[in-house]
């Protein structure tokens, strides 16, 4: 069986309000499936379920062919589960975090092992409260490889990390996900979704909305070419451009088109025969951040805080 | 089968009281608690010669006091605190991600106290044996069997008493109506104090306090007296046991429910 996560329909309620409106996705072996969304968008609330933290209020998950719930027993030795905060004593010492953590699982990884993956082993003998929250989120990524685990989830794992770290830990997760692992990661940073995904989906208000390879995703997007007209020229003079359409801010024009090429065609075609000369010419395809902002920004959504993020 | 199950359980469970022990040692509010308090209060307590008028010889006296108020700070108090505060920490619910089974990380956390108190029942046993010259109890196995019956029922109870406590801080006011109960239990069941001094319907509310079955059970393997003051050997002390065994059980029952319905394992949204 290549699906090693399959999620259909999945719903869940906090009392009246629910924050999983009926979600499907699968992620096959191997492969690294982002989940993004603004905060309260039901990403977590949907990781939990999927670790097997809650049973969902409708709909149905497999990890690895089994009920993540109902199978706690069997599907928790093959996955390892980085939640978004914390949640360790501060008086104990990394290492004795560590070895806590490796003395209940079944066949984990050396202790000393799993902090130099994360760049921990110089502060192993560090009081946990000592530590920084970079750091704590990578003593938390630690724990969730000390199993070895096939399947790995990842809330927010570089959430407070400098620059370097982050890097470090994309290092980590590209060669576990070489040794087969498969992942399934939430993220507020679209480049990471970018670097990292193989498949993606955008969640808004409980459901997803977009979904697909970064660049199917970023498809359903139009490409921008921008520029500022000569003051002799006005907008009206422009040449008929199918399929685009046109916002002027007084100083610069901006086309939205999905066909980049003819458009740019078109465009430029026209003001070399007019003798026009573009300023601050630009063209370029949609990104993930736009088709991000699009999702996010759709009418329908009420300004609001949310109860679980 | 059962055995490999069994082993990977106790693996478990033994890995966290380790670090849960770590965590006592270098807690001195909790370390007092658990060393220090119970034999202050027993001492304190013999002091001002309560026990006297009861007729009770004193090493099973002080062992009784000892092993309530031990059930009530060590087991009941401390562990209120530390269920919180991991709740609180979100430990459990990180915990709740691994291998662990709920009853693990429960039984993983309590276990450092639990020892804790067994040891110094021990050893005041050991002590009020030297000291005291304890006469041999007629029914040992009724006082052992109350003590860990104790154990059971308080982490239970300790347990189910987070869900009233918001944080760490409030445990000092959500356990007081359990300590002043199990103290009035201990002070006015007929170990510190005549049983027949009190009015009769204080004295039968008095026998359904959790703490009262453990106390008259630990006293009647100790010294074979009933809390009606009848002193009764060995083959007599089992049928007087029905009773304090009854409400014992009832309230592990009820321990057990009170967890199920509202432990929660992460702090109030």
């Amino acid at each position: 069986m290549a699906e090693v996560i399959e999620v259909s329909g999945v719903r869940r309620s906090y009392g009246d309000y629910e924050a999983v409106r009926g979600v499907t996705f699968s992620v096959a072996r191997g492969e690294l499936f982002a989940l993004l969304g603004t905060n309260g968008a039901g990403k977590t609330s949907t990781l939990e379920v999927v670790e097997g933290l809650a049973r969902p209020g409708g709909g149905r998950v497999q990890v690895l062919g089994r009920d993540p719930w109902a199978d706690r027993a069997a599907v928790r030795p093959r996955i390892g589960v980085m939640l978004q905060a914390g949640g360790f004593p501060g008086d104990l010492t990394v290492t004795e975090t560590a070895v806590m953590w490796a003395g209940t699982l079944t066949a984990p990884r050396p202790v000393g092992e799993a902090l130099e993956l994360v760049d921990l082993a110089h502060r192993a003998g560090i009081a946990v409260k000592q530590l920084s929250g970079g750091e704590r989120r990578r003593l938390d990524l630690a724990l969730a490889v000390l199993a070895r685990p096939e399947v790995l989830f990842l809330d927010e794992p570089t959430t407070g990390l400098d620059p370097e770290s982050r890097r470090n830990t994309w290092q980590l997760v590209r060669s576990l996900l070489d040794d087969g692992v498969t992942v399934l990661l939430t993220t507020h940073y679209l480049d990471e979704a970018e670097e990292l995904a193989d498949r993606l989906a955008i969640m808004h208000e409980g459901r997803i909305v977009r979904s697909g390879t970064v660049a199917e995703v970023v498809a359903s997007q139009p490409a921008t070419v921008s520029f500022a007209l000569p003051a002799a020229v006005s907008r009206a003079d422009l040449p008929e451009l199918p399929g685009t359409l046109a916002v002027d801010d007084g100083r610069r024009i901006e086309l939205h088109t999905d066909t980049m090429q003819t458009t740019l065609t078109g465009l430029l075609v026209w003001a070399r025969d007019h003798g026009v000369e573009l300023a601050e010419l630009s063209a370029r395809p949609a990104s993930l951040e736009q088709a991000f902002l699009a999702v996010a920004s759709a009418p329908g959504t009420p300004e609001r805080t949310e109860v679980a993020a | 089968m059962t055995a490999l199950v069994m082993t990977g359980s106790l693996r478990r469970v033994r890995s966290l009281a380790t670090a849960e022990v770590r965590l006592l040692v270098r807690n001195r509010t909790a370390m007092f608690t658990a060393l220090g308090l119970p034999v202050f209060t027993v001492l304190l307590l013999s002091t001002v010669g309560l026990g006297e008028d009861t007729g009770l010889p004193l090493g099973a006296m002080v062992l009784t006091m000892l092993a309530g108020f031990t059930l009530l700070y060590v087991v009941y108090y401390n562990l209120v605190s530390a269920y919180v505060a991991r709740r609180e920490e979100l430990v459990l619910k990180r915990l709740r991600v691994g291998e662990l089974r709920d009853a693990e990380i429960l039984a993983g956390t309590a276990l450092p106290s639990v020892l804790v108190a067994l040891a110094q029942v021990l050893l005041t046993a050991v002590v009020a044996a030297l000291v005291f010259e304890l006469d041999p109890p007629p029914n040992v196995l009724l006082a052992v069997a109350a003590v860990l019956a104790g154990l059971v029922l308080f982490v239970l109870l300790a347990a189910a008493s987070t869900a009233i406590t918001r944080n760490v801080e409030m445990a000092q006011v959500s356990t007081l109506p359990m300590l002043f109960l199990g103290m009035g239990s201990l002070l006015l069941s007929g170990v510190a104090m005549p049983a027949d001094s009190l009015p009769d319907g204080v004295r039968t509310a008095l026998q359904f306090v959790p703490l009262t079955p453990i106390v008259d059970l630990i006293q009647l393997g100790l010294t074979g007296r009933t809390p009606d003051g009848d002193t009764v050997g060995f083959a007599a002390s089992w049928a007087e046991a029905a009773v304090p065994l009854a409400i014992t059980v009832a309230w592990l029952a009820i321990g057990v429910w009170a967890l199920r319905r509202w432990f929660r394992w992460e702090p109030r949204g």
